[in-house]
């Protein structure tokens, strides 16, 4: 069993009445020779890394190798329940996500999901949802599969990388993957899951990669912070019963179109956006002398 | 087109900060790694294009320090590979080429020396979200991935060799995938690469290594 675009995901899951994430699973299966239990015991590692990778950015003084960033997990967490503008909620997730991509700068252990630079965005969704709804590790795991089946979709038909898409390909993935996933926690049906993807994807469209030195640290780390707020605002409405007009896999292949028409200066190669500033360069300057 | 796994997109679960530069590094020195016959005392590594240029700000260099000592991606250990370097007494030294002859804009060549002064050297590509390609062994242009089990025999350029490679793997039930022989000129030494479906077994090793035009065989993976 496979399916190549969301048109046969949403065939397969209302023919055999499964959920976006069970038909992952069974996917998996088949193409890999392997048992469901192999396949969800690997999914739950990832996730005690995803969680381990917020909890290290709360306890310890991270610093990133370039220096651009570190500290700003915990000045988020902290502010969560006394002065936030977003809400505790919202808060807690930027914290989360804004404190991997913490642990990824400076060395630490991370899951790439679906790359270094975007790993920032599902724990930080994924740990709030469970906090604020008290949901099981079992379904959190569960959901990853959602989120896979989405980032799947995207690497199949477009692209996850930043060199070949910009932002809106990374950050834009792990938010459509984020934003599917939480509809499926709440109860939400596979076409919920893909409208909140394509609406979440549609949001960041256009939007180019521009690391300051070349490094995973900024303006990266703010941006997982905004597509973790963007996962949560496209589910919200998708759950609501506000459709995306443009189907899913026409949503990719316009995204996948304007990666490719982005020039090469925006699309990770630190010559374009931020990392062309005046400011960028002398940064870059300094990290790099010897 | 290899099928994507849910575990390409949730995952690979990597030390950061960038699958290309610190993962993808660190995969390529561990295949030199096990290349590696004996213990190495020394190793150079020579960084081309975005790795010569931004190594130390993507720990590039401790990760492939960290794969010269066996680690593998998960290891928090990659952070501090230079003390566990020096506490393994492996000498290693970084340089940077200006040269653009490469294939691709992260390449590294890794030349690992033992104790007899013998050298061994592969040079290898990161090509994007911790995928490699190695691209030369010993200065003989090769290409695998490391998707595979890997099997690699460096032996005389002489008739039978392929047949008693494939008897011996055919003996243990392994399913070769894909097979390819290299060599620079006509009678010199023979790379003879294969990607198995199955786990290449020690056994398979000895037995293989067990005739005279063999010089060494090795597992990767």
């Amino acid at each position: 069993m496979n399916f190549i675009d969301s048109k046969e995901l949403l065939e397969v899951c209302n023919k055999k009445g499964w959920t976006i994430s069970e038909a992952m699973i069974e996917r998996e299966k088949q193409l890999f020779h392997c048992s469901k239990e192999e396949i969800v015991s690997r999914m739950a590692h990832a996730y005690d890394i995803m969680k381990h990778a917020a909890e290290r950015a709360l306890r310890e003084n991270l610093v990133s190798m370039g220096g651009l960033i570190g500290g700003e997990s915990k000045r988020l967490f902290f502010n969560a329940d006394k002065q936030s503008v977003c809400g505790e909620m919202m808060s807690k997730a930027i914290s989360y996500a804004v404190g991997v991509l913490e642990v990824n700068s400076s060395m630490g252990l991370i899951v790439a999901a679906p790359t270094a630079g975007s790993s920032g965005v599902i724990p930080g969704v994924f740990l709030a949802m469970q906090e604020r709804f008290g949901f099981e590790d079992e379904k959190m795991v569960q959901a990853l599969f959602n989120a896979g089946a989405i980032g799947y979709l995207i690497t199949r038909n477009a692209t996850v990388s930043g060199a070949e898409g910009g932002c809106q390909a990374e950050v834009g993935a792990a938010s459509a993957m984020a934003a599917a996933a939480v509809c499926e926690l709440m109860g939400g049906s596979p076409e919920m899951s893909l409208h909140a993807a394509a609406t979440a994807l549609t949001n960041i469209l256009g939007l180019v990669c521009d690391p300051i030195a070349g490094l995973v640290e900024a303006p990266c780390q703010k941006r997982n912070a905004m597509g973790v707020s963007n996962a949560l605002i496209s589910a919200e409405m998708a759950l609501c019963g506000i459709r995306h007009i443009v189907p899913f896999d026409e949503t990719v292949e316009a995204m996948y179109h304007v990666g490719k028409s982005m020039p090469a200066e925006l699309r990770e190669t630190a010559l374009g956006g931020m990392a062309n500033t005046p400011t960028g360069c002398q940064l870059c300057k300094d990290i790099f002398k010897e | 087109m290899k099928e994507l796994s849910v575990f390409d997109i949730i995952g690979p679960n990597m030390i950061g900060p960038s699958s290309s530069h610190t993962a993808g590094a660190l995969k390529i020195a561990k295949v030199a790694y096990q290349l590696a016959p004996k213990k190495i005392e020394k190793v150079t590594f020579v960084l081309y294009g975005s790795f010569a240029k931004t190594y130390k700000g993507h720990g590039t260099d401790r990760a492939l320090v960290a794969g010269i000592l066996g680690m593998n991606e998960e290891d928090e250990r990659i952070r501090d590979a230079f003390s566990y370097a020096k506490v393994n007494k492996l000498n290693y030294e970084f340089k940077t080429s200006e040269s653009t002859h490469i294939k691709h804009p992260n390449t590294v060549d890794i030349i690992m020396e033992d104790q007899s002064g013998s050298t061994i050297s592969i040079t290898g590509s990161s090509i994007g979200g911790g995928a490699i390609s190695i691209d030369k062994v010993n200065g003989v242009e090769v290409f695998f991935n490391g998707e595979y089990h890997t099997l690699l025999v460096s032996h005389k350029d002489q008739p039978g060799l392929a047949a008693h490679i494939t008897n011996c793997l055919g003996n243990w039930k392994i399913n070769i995938a894909y097979m390819r022989i290299y060599r620079a000129h006509k009678g010199e030494m023979v790379s003879t690469i294969v990607e198995t479906d199955d786990p290449i077994c020690n056994q398979v090793i000895e037995a293989i290594s067990n005739h005279l035009a063999v010089r060494y065989a090795r597992i990767i993976n």
